[in-house]
């Protein structure tokens, strides 16, 4: 029997804000642990949390860009669990009255078809601290916790399975980490934990419209990881079903080492919540001055940049696609088309050699990270077009200025790479000329590709510091001399 | 809301319930703390459940004595306590951390 994934999500994303959502303390990442910490986030008795404002904000405009149904009235509710990275046993969350209901997500899928995901909803919430397993050691029976991140903002948004196979939900997750930066909500490095996809998913047979027994799988740390979950899920909840077993309602987490998951709850750790109104926080009434104010902050999204990409620089669809999936990237780009307005070989230079060094420089870096600014970029295509340099010669100046920082003309200058004028050039085109007589010869005889040959020899006795330019029209001449 | 106790009658907090609500506490209890649990409980819910007593016809339910809302702090980050501090109540510190029994 053929069976078909139904996938939903469950994104976690911790909120860009300067400090935590009930208390001062910061959010910035990779401080020593327990140093970023207060009463509040450490659950001490008679400490009070006050709810921060940019990050309602923020997870408000989140729902107004999902075109959720958002409530006039939220709360905040307890979720009651004990966990050591959970220091008041309560996380604060929102059960009854989430920020925004019943939105959509459209995602485009390889083919440039559109598919519209459904949101249940969204909430605000807290994250918990980090539990450290000490490694190296032997014998260790216990954990370390590091209650930092305790209290960061973290938005949760739950989609309906609406989601069909692996292809699908790899677009659901580059779109939504696109659409969570384009809107400034968070900045999604999934390395620091970010950004988390969490999985729900079940199998039924092909063609069959009931849902079968879903499961949950939690630490999925990249996107790449959850596309193989997905396929370890489907193999196992396909072979049970097959053997004419169940699938047990259960959380499961993801081992990465034996590239299957295990369940994670059993009878000992059954939860029940008890989800009950924080007294310690008051509602908030949104009103439509509040959704207005939001609305109008909404940026141009991934999808409507592409298609101006397109429309307005003459991209190719591909080139604009790539370019606007990362909002750091199409901001680098139209930031160095209004230096220089060549948007074609800006857009060759960002997805070519700048890209792959952004690779290397690790999962995470963004154009923001890359040591060339945008107007140094739009300087060396500028020089390029002007003559000031060649083409070949820009591609030594470009790993320069990623190495140093330092502008195309200042290290054109010292390395002294400007092309050879017509003085210092003749010399050398007459001798490669003279060298190469059968070149010359297929030349005058018409064969235009011989012209290819004798370019080669050229650069290469000038360290490509010869203008192809320049260098077609002095070897015609050369050769229209030596006739007369 | 779906697991509030309900006011307007009497409700047994028998064994069962003790030890769930221990496991979630996660608390371990002897078969003699249970009962004893289970005994003192249900008298204290008793005694709760006179507030069922009262007319609150009409009367909306609140989680807050005080109508107020939107109550906001801006989002500017400032120092909180010093590690030192911060750990000065844990039963067992290591490394700048919390030390707890170990999370499988
Ligand atoms: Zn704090």
């Amino acid at each position: 029997m053929e069976f078909e994934p139904v996938i939903g999500f469950e994104v976690h994303t911790e909120l860009k804000t300067n400090s935590k959502v009930w208390c001062g303390c910061s959010t910035e990442f990779g401080a020593p642990p327990n140093t970023q910490v207060c009463p509040v986030c450490l659950g001490m008795p008679g400490s009070l949390p006050v709810l921060n404002r940019h990050a309602f904000d923020i997870a408000l405009k989140v729902g107004l860009a999902l075109n959720c149904s958002i409530p006039e009235r939220t709360y905040f509710d307890r979720k009651n669990y004990y966990y050591p990275d959970l220091p008041k046993n309560y996380q604060i969350s929102q059960q009854y009255e989430p920020l925004g209901r019943d939105g959509w997500f459209d995602i485009e899928l390889p083919d440039g078809s559109c598919k519209r995901i459904e949101i249940d909803n969204l909430h605000l919430e807290e994250d918990a601290g980090k539990n450290i397993h000490p490694e190296g050691q032997m014998h260790v029976d216990y954990s370390l916790v590091d209650l930092n991140r305790a209290g960061t903002p973290l938005l949760e948004i739950v989609t309906r399975p609406d989601l069909r196979g692996k292809e699908e939900a790899e677009a659901f997750m580059r779109g939504m980490k696109a659409f969570l930066e384009y809107l400034g909500a968070s900045d999604c490095k999934m390395q620091e934990g970010r950004l988390r996809f969490e999985l729900n998913i079940s199998v039924r047979p092909k063609g069959s419209d009931v849902l079968g027994q879903k499961v949950e799988v939690k630490n999925l740390n990249s996107m790449s990881v959850v596309l193989k979950c997905i396929d370890a899920e489907i193999e196992r909840q396909s072979a049970l079903l097959e053997q004419g077993g169940r699938v047990a309602q259960e959380t499961r987490l993801w081992d990465e080492e034996k590239f299957e998951t295990r369940s994670m709850r059993s009878k000992e750790t059954a939860y029940d919540y008890r989800y009950f109104p924080d007294p310690d926080l008051v509602d908030v009434v949104i009103d439509n001055a509040m959704k207005e104010r939001l609305a109008a902050e909404i940026p141009e999204l991934p999808l409507a940049r592409r298609a101006r990409f397109v429309s307005q620089y003459g991209l190719s669809d591909y080139d604009a696609r790539v370019l606007t999936a990362e909002r750091q990237m199409a901001e680098y780009f139209e930031s160095a088309v209004s230096v220089h307005n060549n948007p074609k070989t800006l857009a060759n230079w960002m997805l070519g050699e700048m890209k792959s060094r952004l690779n290397e420089m690790g999962e995470d870096a963004t154009a923001d990270d890359f040591p060339v600014r945008p107007a140094a970029l739009a300087e060396l295509v500028r020089m390029i077009d002007d003559g000031s340099i060649t083409g070949k010669i820009a591609k030594t100046v470009f790993p320069e200025m990623v190495a140093s920082g330092k502008s195309p003309s200042a290290i054109v200058e010292e390395k002294g790479l400007k092309p050879l004028d017509d003085s210092a050039l003749e010399p050398i085109v007459r001798k490669v000329m003279a060298d190469n007589p059968k070149m010359v010869e297929d030349v005058r005889g018409g064969k235009k590709k011989a012209i290819g040959g004798l370019m080669g020899q050229i650069m290469r006795a000038t360290q490509g510091k010869a203008n192809p330019a320049v260098v077609t029209p002095m070897i015609e001449r050369l050769i229209a001399e030596s006739e007369g | 809301m779906s697991e509030t106790v309900r006011l307007d009658r009497v409700e047994e907090i028998t064994l069962d319930r003790v030890r769930h609500v221990a496991l979630l506490a996660r608390l371990e209890l002897g078969e003699e703390e249970a009962v004893r649990f289970s005994r003192e409980l249900t008298g204290i819910m008793t005694h709760i459940n006179k507030l069922g007593e009262l007319d609150l016809e009409g009367v909306e339910p609140t989680s807050h004595a005080i109508p107020t809302a939107n109550v906001f702090r801006e989002d500017t980050a400032r120092p909180g306590l010093s590690n030192d501090e911060g750990l000065a109540n844990a039963p067992e510190k290591d490394e700048g951390c919390f030390k707890v029994p170990q999370i499988i």
